[in-house]
């Protein structure tokens, strides 16, 4: 598959994110899931290696690499730590790429540089507490006055909202004093009509920090409005197709860490005097891991390579997303198996990963919503041919 | 200051091995190769001179196979200026004093100040490489270098003795320096680097045009040795197997 995708700087970087993975951040991965501390250290770290920008364009300081690229570092790090790897996918597809698609060229020279070089971080607030998959139906609204959007609402379950230097968030846009349709505004977090409410407590990503936003009559500048609502919804939710790359990046590294402790503990585990992985009822559950692990990987990245070509990949993201989110619920379930009772207790990380995978349907969009949207794409093939 | 590290590339140390069927090397279809460990930290070490000096350069040379490429393009992302590669095809040399000659050639033409290597390649292990280029040229040598120290015309050297002694030692420059690991953190090679590395220069030599000295030794025959399980009963009066134990303990486990 490398050969298939990478070039020499894929596998580059790579080796650059295992390496660092394995050495800066396994060591403490148990620790941030217990305490649920949000590693600063670790994301400074990746932000001057140029791991918070992969994708960004390198005149405004990113590194100008792939979505190949970027899907394979988000894997890569999601192999040992899900909620490091959360961090710096949210950050980088929904927190700062919004802006270089949609974004003026005033917003990114001023927004972009210091998202890519990791100097701050960002969020981006969709979800809302009666507005979840149906993000249609968000009640936030903005209302224009003078120069400045009057926004009142609120968005829930917002990743990395409690460390963010920016804000971006879907809102309803009202102008003169009718809806204009929903477009997204940018927010500098230290906004005082911005409240932040405390750490949300999770099953898994314990180390992401997720959190409710309020906002109270907050003013935005006019010109912080991202894109043209008159675009419509529909074409700002396209820039969001690399959100669910990233979710499909995260459970196939998430479900190949659990499967790598697995097959590692099949080998050294004996039991009736030879190693498990020698009894069919383990090795199979091995072989099925590996197939489900390669299947996802090849959609993954099979989609990441179309969004390189300028392809549309509603489908395919939506394919790969689901795929590859519901293996990794799979293949984490049967890795605690494959260790049996070592696989229950938190020293051998397992039944973290398993917490890891679960958010893996829900996020960016849940299973149910991805068939809704395969199903939708089938249709409208389906018309092209008849 | 220019500043010359010699970069060797070797089988990854998690790969299991098997020989040739002629005997004389390993397979090495399959197997990861990564940059020898000492050589990293010779890198690093060169990277960190050039920077707290604020100018200079830093060119890596390595002898191998085309397959090296990889290692050297890791070395230029880490921020090696640019790179020599002489090239070498199977069956490898493995005798040092033909393998520092070629090596002395190369720098030769070049002319840095100085010549840092890793203490030794982690496959081959002879350990002889840094200290013959140094004879050779006419530099100063140090090795198990644990921290160094520029001092205008020289340099000042911290090396690894026994026991856990330390000795400073101040040497004329140009010098030879081989590396121990674990001196310094080496970096990672950044996304920049990474994306850099392409556009940096690769000269291509060949082993072959510039060796000048015969092989004084080759591999003859390699094998792999695999550890057997060995079940000795001691049998005989409580005295007997107490005096036999001991002797095993003395002579073959040797506990003192």
């Amino acid at each position: 598959m490398d050969k298939l995708f990478f070039t020499e700087e894929h596998t580059m970087l790579v080796e650059m994110v295992r390496d660092f993975a394995n050495t800066e951040v396994a060591p403490i991965a148990r620790e941030l899931d217990e305490t649920g501390r949000f590693p600063e250290e670790i994301v400074s770290k990746m932000g001057k290696l140029g791991l918070m920008g992969i994708p960004v364009p390198e005149e405004y300081g990113g590194a100008g690499m792939d979505t190949v690229a970027y899907a394979a570092a988000v894997m890569e790090m999601a192999k040992v730590d899900a909620s490091v790897a959360i961090t710096m996918a949210a950050h980088t597809s929904l927190g700062t790429m919004p802006i270089v698609i949609a974004g003026t060229e005033e917003q990114k020279r001023k927004y972009v540089p210091q998202l890519a070089s990791g100097e701050i971080l960002g969020a981006f607030g969709l979800t809302e507490p009666e507005a979840g998959s149906d993000a249609g139906a968000t009640k936030t609204r903005a209302v224009l006055d003078g120069d400045e959007y009057v926004v009142n609402g609120g968005k829930i379950f917002i990743t990395n909202s409690g460390k963010a230097g920016i804000l971006l968030f879907t809102t309803q846009i009202v102008e003169n004093g009718k809806s204009i349709g929903i477009g997204a505004l940018i927010v500098d977090t230290d906004n005082p009509g911005l409240k932040i409410g405390p750490k949300e407590k999770k099953m898994g990503w314990r180390a992401s920090d997720t959190r409710q936003l309020f906002f109270e009559d907050m003013r935005v500048p006019k010109e912080n409005l991202l894109g043209q609502p008159s675009d419509g919804f529909k074409t700002f939710m396209k820039t969001l197709t690399g959100g669910r790359i990233s979710v499909a990046a995260l459970s196939v590294g998430t479900a190949e860490g659990a499967y790598q402790k697995a097959l590692n503990y099949s080998t050294e585990r004996k039991a009736f005097g030879k190693e498990i992985y020698k009894f069919q009822a383990i090795g199979f559950k091995l072989a099925d891991m590996a197939t489900q692990i390669e299947a996802a990987k090849l959609l993954t990245f099979h989609a990441a390579w179309m969004k390189d070509q300028g392809m549309d990949i509603t489908k395919e993201a939506a394919i790969a997303k689901l795929y590859a989110s519901e293996a990794a619920m799979k293949i984490t379930t049967e890795a605690i198996q494959v260790l049996g009772g070592y696989g229950y207790v938190k020293e051998y990380d397992v039944e973290r990963f398993f917490r890891d995978a679960k958010v893996l349907e829900i996020g960016e969009g849940t299973s149910e919503i991805q068939r809704m949207i395969i199903t939708r794409q089938l249709m409208k093939t389906l018309r092209k041919t008849a | 200051m220019k500043i010359c590290v010699l970069v060797k590339q070797i089988p990854g140390s998690e790969a299991t091995f098997n020989v040739t069927p002629d005997g004389r090397w390993i397979q090495e279809s399959g197997l990861p190769f990564e940059m020898n460990e000492s050589d990293i930290y010779a890198l690093e070490e060169a990277l960190q001179i050039r920077e707290k000096m604020g100018e200079g350069e830093v060119f890596v040379v390595t002898l191998g196979p085309d397959r090296c490429q990889k290692t050297i393009r890791e070395a230029l992302a880490k921020g090696a200026d640019r790179a020599i590669h002489i090239k070498e095809e199977a069956p490898f040399c493995t005798d040092p004093l033909t393998i520092a000659s070629v090596f002395t050639q190369v720098i030769r033409e070049e002319n840095p100040e100085l010549v840092l290597s890793g203490l030794q390649s982690d496959d081959l292990g002879f350990g002889q490489t840094g200290v013959l280029i140094g004879e050779m040229l006419g530099m100063t040598t140090a090795t198990l270098v644990v921290a160094t120290e520029i001092q205008d015309e020289d340099i000042r050297v911290k090396r690894e003795l026994e026991a856990g002694w330390f000795q400073w030692q101040t040497m004329k420059l140009p010098a030879s320096l081989a590396i121990q690991s674990g001196l310094n953190t080496p970096r990672y090679p950044s996304l920049r680097g990474i994306m850099t590395a392409r556009k940096k220069e690769i000269k291509d030599v060949s082993f072959n045009d510039l060796r000048n000295v015969d092989f004084l030794q080759s591999f003859k025959k390699l094998s792999i040795q695999h550890a057997e399980k060995h079940t000795e009963m001691i049998e005989g009066s409580v005295d007997e197997i107490v005096s036999k134990l001991v002797n095993v303990f003395k002579n073959e486990i040797r506990i003192n």
